[in-house]
């Protein structure tokens, strides 16, 4: 369905009232794949992801989706193509959890803007893959913490996008509901071809659930390429000034990054 | 997923939405039926109490004997200005509310009826003016000092609380000046006074009340069409933007369209305290929050500005103007608002605030 | 630090006196000082000069206790609430005390000054309470931003029972317009005497607690450890700020502004230490509201402005400023 969305970026100048963050940067999104972006505090990574997502305007260079600069599109056009979950959202006091994830139907409304069927579908399908159809009619405020990050994840899925881009989606959460969140955008990505584009700030979890990964410094590219590929004692040491041992995540197989403090390390 | 638990989902989903659907219409309708009957009784009781029938047959350009004057040049225009007036400052309050993401952010809190006051106050005493001159010297005033507490607090993008604190001082400073003005005018009417330092009906004549609509009507029906765009705002910037909607237009023709609206009703009433603060909230509390808060809030205000001012008339010895009722029931209401147990909902919303 | 804050001291004083001086010397005629002198040394022999100088004398007075007063209040409120924007008009004291005297005047047909002012002071604590809980609701406590909002509102809430309260009873109009705005206009040393000794209460508590609130500043935690009696000493600093909120509103009626600028101003100056802070805050208080007096007497001659909008006219853009300089969260 979806394995044709194209997301480039070419050359892109990013900042914020005269503070560059990102600058001359080129990436391709895999189409299809799940992309995590990884990066020391403050590097652009979030700069970087809302820059995709058409919320700020490159200085320099351009953002493509499909091949068509994102900014030349109209922007309704493009939230039926690409949807975000952006790093602190802000609900409404007193909305019930299925009117939330029914505005993000919004897009595919326009002026006249009839609700029919397939929107009450869409709302559905999101909350089931969620976990939370049972909390629809409950007021958002309510809900924990992990139940009110989920009910995000639904808004952004009930837009029924090709391309999800999410900002930090597992902060505030614990450890279980983390892993949770995770394997549910792999479900969407194994199931629906979404092509799910997130920036997550722990490299392990990072490590283990990207397709592919790109490692971010002082707003430009370090690396990009396959976890295992990425992620090396060299790289971590750049990217995050943090001496570290890299071996094989016995679970997953992945790389699991084990850093090396100044206290607490065996000498052999 | 099987097809059956598929559509059973559905049905949940399609039928918790209808509920809230209905439940906000129901709340409309009662508020509408509410602000009908509260006009038609501004317009029977008084001195004289004229019969419904009589009231209606006056509305509808008959002449009646003795009603014809009471309630078509008295009472028929004071209750249109207040209801517009009401109308105007509740949808204007929900509408700062909802953009400023904040309850307490209200236009007669950040100083936008100041501004309109201090205008409308400098056209009567100081230039002399009356009528629809004030309209067109106070609505601009309002805009203008919109803009100028924009423009103080504008640094890499509006801080909501930031503004509200600009604003606080804004209105403390044109406060004073209207208080000058008054103080200095020739024959130091009460009447005048309190009309422009807390809001009346009592100047309400029929050559007030077409600009007021002329004004009112076109706003108002702009902002009620941005209901949709406002509600993907209150999701945040961010995701409003995702969605679609067109940010930073949507916003300065709501801002806009608010200040307007403000101007309006405080040139023809005077800045009527708490109506566009309480509305929004109050309006919430009855619809429990679902969908957009202009229309409710529209018609809360305008149900609180002809009870206040009912009360304000009959309910005691002495009339007091329609501010002073509402002023002195608001700080009960502001108690009841904020400092209820378990409100964990409004109290985030004020801690939103710094 | 220290040379240098007693220097500001002096001038302080120095400008109390100035204030002082130019009070009696202007107004609806033009005293010279030497007939100033003469007219206080002397008292009076008829002459128009002296006479005025006789009905200024009270003025002044007022105006240099009410501005101290306010001062002190505004510096000691500022410290209490940690709150930069705090004012007992913002904060809705003043509007408690003029609401209490108001209902007091005509429900308990209360004439006698020593008595109202009690009422004021009773009227400004309860405002202040009133404010403090609801804006101290929800998490975070009591912010700046908070406590504005909510004083405002209570403020518009407590003057629309002022009007409730004044309206039925328009024989007493000049006493409504006193109370929309401060003024020393009415001034007599009676009326003063009858402040006088809560004033003086007022301030001894403000003073006093100024080593206090330094610890303070830095968290209740940590006063605690330095070995500081935290509740005590903010509930006798509170009643300070009070009392003398209170004792000027019944005075001089609602003056706002003064207790925000005069503290920043002062800072500026000498730095956060309330040792410091809080005596410069009275004398720089006391030279403010007497020098917004004279400004109004002399802009709107042979009438004058009332020293409330004067400060306000002044206060507000100051406020306007730490506003914006103020770090704030993103709402």
């Amino acid at each position: 369905m979806s394995a044709t969305r194209t997301l480039t970026v070419e050359a892109a100048r990013f900042g914020y009232a005269g503070r560059i963050v990102v600058d001359g940067l080129d990436l391709r999104i895999p189409p299809g794949a799940v992309t995590v972006i990884v990066g020391a505090n403050a590097c652009g990574k979030s700069t970087l992801l809302r820059g995709m997502a058409r919320l700020l305007a490159p200085e320099r260079g351009s953002v493509l989706l499909d091949g068509k600069d994102i900014h030349r599109t109209p922007t309704r056009q493009v939230a039926r193509a690409l949807g975000l979950l952006p790093q602190s959202p802000t609900a409404p006091e007193g909305i019930a959890v299925a009117d939330l994830v029914a505005r993000g139907r919004t897009p595919h409304h326009g002026l006249l803007g009839r609700w029919t069927p397939a929107d009450d579908e869409a709302v559905a399908r999101a909350l089931t893959a969620t976990g939370v159809l049972d909390l629809a009619d409950r007021p958002v405020d309510e809900l924990s913490g992990g139940q009110r990050q989920r009910v995000w994840i639904a808004t952004a899925l009930a837009q029924e996008t090709d391309v999800l881009l999410l900002d930090e989606p597992t902060t505030y959460l614990d450890v279980t509901h983390q892993v949770e969140v995770l394997d549910l955008l792999t479900d969407l990505n194994r199931d629906r071809g979404t092509t799910v584009v997130m920036v997550l700030h722990d490299l392990n979890l990072a490590a283990r659930y990207a397709d592919h990964l790109v490692a971010v410094k002082d707003g430009a590219l370090y690396a990009t390429g396959a976890a295992t590929e990425v992620v090396t004692p060299q790289t971590v040491a750049d990217v995050f000034g943090l001496r570290a041992e890299v071996i094989e995540d016995p679970v997953s197989g992945a790389p699991l990054v084990l850093p090396v403090g100044r206290h607490h390390t065996r000498r052999d | 997923m099987s097809e059956s638990i598929e559509a059973a989902s559905v049905e949940v989903i399609r039928r918790g939405r209808r509920r809230r659907v209905r439940r906000r219409r129901t709340v409309v309708v009662c508020l509408v039926a509410v602000l009908a009957a509260l006009f038609l009784t501004s317009l029977c009781v008084g001195h004289t109490v004229y019969s419904p029938y009589d009231a209606l047959r006056v509305v509808l350009g008959e002449t009646v004997p003795g009603a014809s004057f009471t309630v078509g040049r008295l009472r028929l225009p004071r209750a249109l200005t207040g209801a517009l007036a009401g109308f105007a400052f509740g949808l204007a309050g929900a509408t700062f509310q909802t953009l400023l993401r904040n309850m307490l952010a209200s236009p007669d809190v950040i100083g936008i009826t100041s501004g309109a006051s201090a205008a409308a106050v400098f056209a009567i005493i100081v230039l002399g003016l009356g009528g629809t001159a004030v309209f067109v010297v106070a609505v601009p005033a309002g805009v203008l000092v919109a803009l100028v507490i924009y423009l103080l607090t504008y640094r890499q993008g509006v801080l909501g609380a930031r503004l509200v604190l600009v604003g606080i001082g804004v209105g403390a400073l044109l406060n004073s000046v209207t208080s000058y003005l008054l103080l200095r005018a020739p024959a130091w009417d009460v009447q005048e006074a309190m009309r422009w330092l807390t809001g009346s009906l009592s100047s309400a004549f029929w050559d007030g009340v077409g600009p007021l609509a002329a004004g009112v009507v076109p706003l108002s029906a702009v902002l009620l069409a941005l209901e949709r765009p406002l509600t993907a705002l209150q999701l945040g910037d961010d995701s409003a933007r995702a969605l679609g909607t067109r940010v930073e237009t949507v916003r300065l023709a709501l801002v806009l369209g608010a200040v307007g609206l403000t101007a309006l009703a405080t040139a023809a009433t005077g800045p009527i305290a708490f109506v566009a603060f309480l509305s929004g909230p109050v309006a919430q509390r009855l619809t429990g929050g679902n969908g957009s808060p202009l229309l409710p809030a529209a018609l809360t205000g305008a149900v609180l500005v002809l009870a206040a001012d009912l009360v304000g008339q009959f309910a005691f010895d002495t009339r007091f103007p329609v501010g002073v009722v509402t002023g002195a029931l608001g700080a009960p209401c502001l108690l009841w608002l904020l400092a209820r147990p378990g409100r964990t909902r409004l109290a985030r919303r004020a801690e939103g605030v710094l | 630090m220290r040379t240098r804050s007693s220097l500001w001291l002096s001038a302080c004083v120095l400008l109390v006196a100035v204030a002082a001086v130019l009070s009696v010397m202007f107004g609806a005629r033009t005293v010279s000082p030497g007939d100033a002198l003469a007219a206080l040394v002397h008292g009076d022999d008829g002459s128009l000069a002296r006479a005025a100088v006789r009905q200024r004398v009270p003025r002044t007075g007022l105006a240099l206790l009410v501005g101290a007063a306010l001062g002190t209040a505004g510096a000691v409120m500022q410290s209490l609430t940690r709150n930069p924007l705090a004012d007992p008009g913002i904060l809705g004291v003043n509007a408690g005390a003029a609401l209490a005297v108001v209902c007091g005047i005509a429900y308990l047909g209360i004439s006698a000054p020593e008595q109202y002012v009690w009422l004021a002071v009773g009227g400004a604590g309860a405002a202040a309470v009133l404010v403090y809980v609801i804006g101290s609701r929800g998490r975070g406590g009591a912010t700046p931003v908070k406590l504005a909002l909510v004083g405002t509102m209570v403020t518009a809430a407590l003057s629309s029972l002022v009007s409730a309260v004044l309206l039925p009873r328009l024989d007493v109009v000049d006493t409504f317009r006193f109370w929309q705005i401060g003024g020393v206009g009415g001034a007599s040393a009676d009326g003063i005497l009858q402040v006088l000794p809560l004033l003086g209460v007022g301030f001894v508590l403000g003073l006093a607690s100024a080593r206090g609130l330094n610890a303070l500043a830095l968290g209740d935690d940590l006063a605690t450890g330095l070995g500081q009696h935290v509740a005590r000493t903010r509930l006798l600093a509170a009643l300070g700020a009070v009392l003398l909120c209170g004792a000027a509103t019944a005075a001089a009626g609602p003056i706002g502004f003064v207790g925000l600028v005069v503290p920043h101003t002062v800072r500026l100056l000498t730095g956060p230490d309330n040792r410091w802070v809080l005596p410069l805050s009275a004398l720089t208080g006391a030279a403010l509201v007497t020098l917004a007096d004279v400004t109004g007497r002399l802009v709107a001659r042979p009438e004058d402005m009332e020293v409330g909008i004067v400060t306000a006219v002044i206060g507000a853009p100051v406020f306007i400023a730490v506003a914006r300089r103020q770090k704030v969260r993103e709402l």
